[in-house]
């Protein structure tokens, strides 16, 4: 416990940290974090193996996947944060093309077009604005003084604007809530003033009823009105909420155990291993389960903005800032829909639910973040 | 705190970050706090709702219907058994589009019309999640078909049942009876609980009579399902409680005995132990294939049988009410003797025809056509049973009255069922003067009493009756209520006897020798079934006249001869000092008795002669029941 609490402690205190993880320090690891990630992924594995229908096939794979997003983590600590800085415009830009490009060549399903294909190999190009969203309206106002003044505000708010409305046309309302979010959280971080947050406030309820109108699509209404009531549609959309419900209370304060989950082991729970996972973990590992994921989160969230106040530059503040805002946004929507809480948006629970995309970005954000936090600024080399 | 801070105001600018860390921070805790009020209000206040949803969810009650109860006849020959039948069921809840469904359903394998109306009315009546029967008894290639299907036919389900089998075909239709699918108005009045899961129920005969014995107590089981409705395991189980199997008196061989000697005519036999009541024979032709009405006869079948003019459904040896003739003689001469109108001795003046006083007209007799006399110039009572007097007995008849003669044939089980242990029997007509005031609201002619005298005019008895009659004469008044049911998973029925007529011994001895003298005398109407007979009976023949049968008014042109021609009767007991059956034989259209003695000498040869060493043991029984 000792040892935890000095490595707690080792951005502010280079001179312990110097003595106790020089190696870690090297490689530009943030052990409290990297600690935390691998115990969660673990837990997420052992949750998926039962959420998979006890299938290790699907753990192997998921397996790999954090394998490859450790990688890619690792590769993103390395990187020097001036070299983000510098290059996040270009990757901007590159991102906006895509979108672009998606407009006009993507392909997709479902009436949404969110991939490009290029030589057999899709990907979604607004996975790449994730990260490059923060970091560029980082680096528009790290050159400036903080809090930003108006006309500033109002460039980012532009920068922001561009590819959220692109993804917006895809139409994918969920993914461009999350990025404009992801560069919104930049601005917060930078201390725009609170006149501006209670006005945008207020301007999105004011929104609310034109958005209703004009801009949500039928199922999107749907989502939200099975949300106010799952019960009028049990079979159809509102099976979800209702078998996630069921899942999530029947699992009391113990849970039924791991693997006994009825709701998820007999099918009634549905995208049991994807998005509706937490509800399998609820079931199995109960009220207890839920508190230790929700515990190694707030940690991971808390050594985020720990990240945040020791990092060197305002641009890795803000960056830091960001990823650790938009991370927690991820576990409250996942969270907050599978609880019925919010309406059903594709967002899945972070390094716990199936798939590898999803896993990959959060990684390289957590590799940033570990950038941030053994950045070369102040450090000893 | 960092050392290189690049910018303007780094105290400042640290102090916002600072502060909108701790912000977020406090955000962060809100939020986290309101998801974990959310989990604590699912998982800990609401816990037993969502516990209870999802045990409902995953388990379900299922009924297990009852093995249904086995009939045996009286050596163990299986007379209804229960065969596997595949069953094609739908789950409502789990069909997406239930017209798609069907539609899907009729395109791999037939179903009928009332294929379709029944599942729609069961579908009204079920409970959720419970599967509803579409189709039975589907074929290996039926299946095989639907396995391949399956998978895009969610909800349809393939069961293997127990369904009733009659491995005789038509050899026991009549006897037995058969099961059927539940229909709309069975399903009203039976116990909801007790046929969760079944679908048959006895619709006639003995398997209707005795539908409580055979059906037996209805199981559960709770299983566990998943969200497509497989059974992935049982959790508990209360296993059912079969149906009895039971027992008939009825005798296979003489079943066949009586089939084979009724042949292509239409008719009746009912055979009946007089020491017990056992019913050994219940025999109506033409009968039908019981096995066509278990899973839903078809229309064209059920068309068929329904409209022939031989009308097999009509079971005639219990609902067939027919006039029987000389048959109610010996009960007539029975009569006068205990009336003290006649005496053995007394003899009565026959010239071939008999007419009432200050009444010109002349009631004939029936030899009167053939000699153009009567049969002898005084005819006493032997003769008159022996031969068929009629003139005799309507001189009884007339001292008698039609009143006293309903109370003292009455004694013999006329006019009232018999109470036999199958269903739809009818009560034949034992008339008397209330009985016509009653039922036409005329008043009674003389001449009536003459007519009923030899079994003519209003009376009407069933087959069934007239065996029952017959155990009465052979046990010297001892009446029981006829009986198919011999015993229950092993345990024999008691049948006690009343005795609903008392009379001198010598009253008996003369009546039953007149009625030996039909077939072992000279000149006995029934003579001819004597020869080579190694054993002795007392039998009557009788004839009665047809004037239509209400039950068959069908009447095509070219055959309205053959149905115009009377019925033959034929009743007996053997061996005559200690009757071990009696038997009632009518051949509807047979001309005469002489086309129902034939029969009723091959059942009984079959009793006494070719089972004798095979049945000594069960009529040891039989005695020991009596």
């Amino acid at each position: 416990m000792g040892d935890y609490v000095r490595q707690l402690q080792f951005p502010g205190d280079s001179s312990d940290l110097s003595r106790r993880a020089p190696l870690a320090l090297r490689l530009h690891l943030d052990v409290p974090l990297l600690l935390l990630l691998v115990v969660l992924t673990l837990f997420g594995l052992v949750v998926l193996y039962s959420a998979s229908g006890q299938k290790m096939a699907a753990v192997v794979r998921q397996g790999q996947y954090f394998l490859l997003a450790y990688g890619v983590m690792f590769l993103a600590a390395q990187i020097d944060l001036k070299r983000y800085q510098r290059w996040s415009p270009w990757f901007y830009l590159l991102g906006v093309l895509l979108l672009v490009g998606v407009i006009f060549f993507g392909v997709g399903a479902k009436g949404a077009q969110r991939w490009l294909s290029l030589g057999g190999f899709r990907f979604q190009p607004s996975e790449i604005l994730k990260l490059v969203m923060p970091l560029t309206v980082a680096w528009y106002l790290s050159s400036r003084t903080v809090p930003p003044r108006f006309k500033y505000v109002l460039a980012c708010l532009l920068l922001v604007a561009i590819p959220s409305v692109l993804i917006l046309l895809q139409p994918d309302l969920g993914t461009a809530l999350l990025i404009a979010a992801s560069g919104l959280f930049v601005l917060f971080m930078a201390g725009i003033g609170w006149s501006y947050i209670v006005g945008a406030f207020l301007l999105a309820c004011a929104s609310a009823w034109p958005v209703w109108m004009y801009v949500l699509k039928d199922y999107q209404k749907q989502r939200i009105l099975t949300l106010l009531n799952p019960e009028s549609d049990k079979l159809g959309a509102g099976w979800n909420i209702i078998q996630s419900k069921t899942a999530i209370g029947s699992g009391g304060w113990e849970g039924k155990g791991w693997l006994n989950g009825t709701q998820s082991q007999l099918d009634f729970l549905p995208e049991s291993h994807t998005d509706f996972i937490i509800a399998v973990l609820a079931e199995e590992f109960g009220l207890r389960g839920v508190l230790f994921l929700m515990a190694l989160y707030l940690l991971i969230v808390l050594r985020g903005f720990w990240i945040v106040v020791y990092a060197n530059s305002n641009f890795g503040r803000m960056v830091a800032g960001s990823i650790t805002l938009t991370f927690f946004v991820y576990i409250f929507v996942n969270m907050g829909m599978v609880a019925g809480l919010l309406p059903v948006v594709g967002v899945p629970l972070p390094l716990v639910s199936a798939g590898g995309t999803s896993v990959v970005t959060l990684m390289a954000g957590f590799g940033l973040l570990m950038a941030i936090a053994t950045g070369d600024s102040g450090r000893p080399r | 705190m960092p050392q290189h801070i690049p910018l303007k105001d780094p105290g400042g600018e640290a102090r916002i970050f600072i502060a909108r860390t701790l912000f977020s921070v406090l955000l962060v805790l809100a939020l986290l706090g309101v998801i974990l009020a959310r989990y604590h209000d699912l998982q800990i206040n609401d816990y037993e709702i969502y516990r209870t949803q999802s045990d409902r969810n995953r388990v379900q009650l299922q009924p297990l219907p009852p093995k249904r109860g086995l009939i045996y006849d009286r050596n163990g020959v299986l007379l209804a058994d229960n065969r596997p039948s595949h069953i094609l069921s739908i789950v409502r809840e789990r069909v997406e589009d239930m017209d798609a469904t069907l539609a899907d359903l009729q395109q791999l394998l037939p179903i009928s019309e009332s294929d379709l109306e029944n599942f729609q009315q069961k579908l009204q009546r079920r409970r959720p999640y419970e599967a509803v029967p579409l189709r039975f008894r589907l074929t290996e290639e039926e299946r095989a078909l639907l396995a391949v299907n399956r998978h895009r036919m969610p909800g349809v389900t393939v069961d293997a049942q127990l369904v009733r089998h009659y491995p005789h075909g038509a050899l026991f239709s009549h006897a037995v009876g058969y099961v059927g699918r539940i229909n709309e108005r069975e399903a009203q009045s039976l116990d909801e609980r007790d046929y969760r899961g079944t679908f048959h129920v006895g619709k006639v005969g003995v398997e209707k009579f005795y539908e409580d014995l055979l059906h037996g107590e209805v199981g559960y089981q709770n299983v566990e399902t998943n969200a497509h409705g497989r059974v992935l395991r049982v959790l508990e189980r209360f296993d059912p409680v079969p149906g009895a199997d039971i027992t008939l008196h009825l005798d296979f061989q003489l079943q066949q005995t009586a089939l084979a000697a009724l042949g292509e005519q239409r008719g009746a036999v009912v055979a009946i132990d007089p020491l017990n009541g056992g019913v050994l024979a219940l025999v109506s032709t033409p009968g039908f294939d019981t096995n066509l009405f278990v899973n839903g006869i078809s229309s064209a079948d059920y068309k068929a049988l329904r409209d022939s003019p031989d009308v097999p459904l009509f079971n005639r040896a219990i609902q067939g009410q027919y006039p029987p003739g000389s048959t109610v003689k010996p009960m007539m001469a029975m009569a006068g003797l205990q009336a003290g109108l006649v005496t053995p001795e007394s003899t009565v003046a026959d010239p071939g025809w008999y007419s009432l006083p200050g009444d010109s007209r002349r009631y004939r007799d029936w030899i009167l056509k053939i000699r153009g006399t009567g049969h002898a110039p005084r005819v006493d009572m032997h003769m008159a049973v022996a031969e068929s007097c009629d003139v005799y007995f309507y001189d009884l008849a007339r001292r008698l009255t039609i009143d006293r003669m309903h109370d003292y044939l009455s004694g013999y089980g006329l006019g009232t069922r018999t109470g036999v242990d199958t269903t739809n029997e009818r009560p034949g007509v034992l008339p008397s003067t209330r009985w016509k005031r009653d039922t036409m609201n005329q008043p009674w002619y003389p001449g009536e009493t003459l007519s009923a005298g030899i079994g003519q005019g209003y009376m009407l008895a069933t087959p069934m009756q007239l065996a029952a009659a017959t155990t009465v004469l052979a046990t010297r008044g001892q009446s029981r209520t006829p009986r198919l049911l011999r015993s229950v998973a092993g345990q024999t029925q008691p049948n006690e006897a009343r005795e609903t007529i008392t009379a001198p011994p010598a009253y008996w001895d003369a009546v039953h020798d007149s009625m030996r003298a039909v077939v072992h005398s000279a000149r006995g109407t029934a003579r001819k079934i004597g020869e080579d007979i190694r054993y002795q009976m007392a039998s009557k023949t009788g004839t009665s006249q047809v004037i239509g049968i209400a039950q068959n008014a069908i009447y095509v042109e070219a055959e309205v001869a053959e149905r115009h021609r009377n019925h033959g009767l034929f009743i007996a007991f053997a061996p005559y000092e200690s009757p071990t059956i009696a038997v009632a034989v009518i051949v509807e259209n047979g001309g005469g008795a002489s086309a129902a003695s034939p029969i009723a000498r091959a059942v009984l040869d079959a009793w006494l002669v070719e089972e004798a060493a095979l049945d000594s043991e069960a009529t040891a029984g039989a005695l020991a029941d009596g």
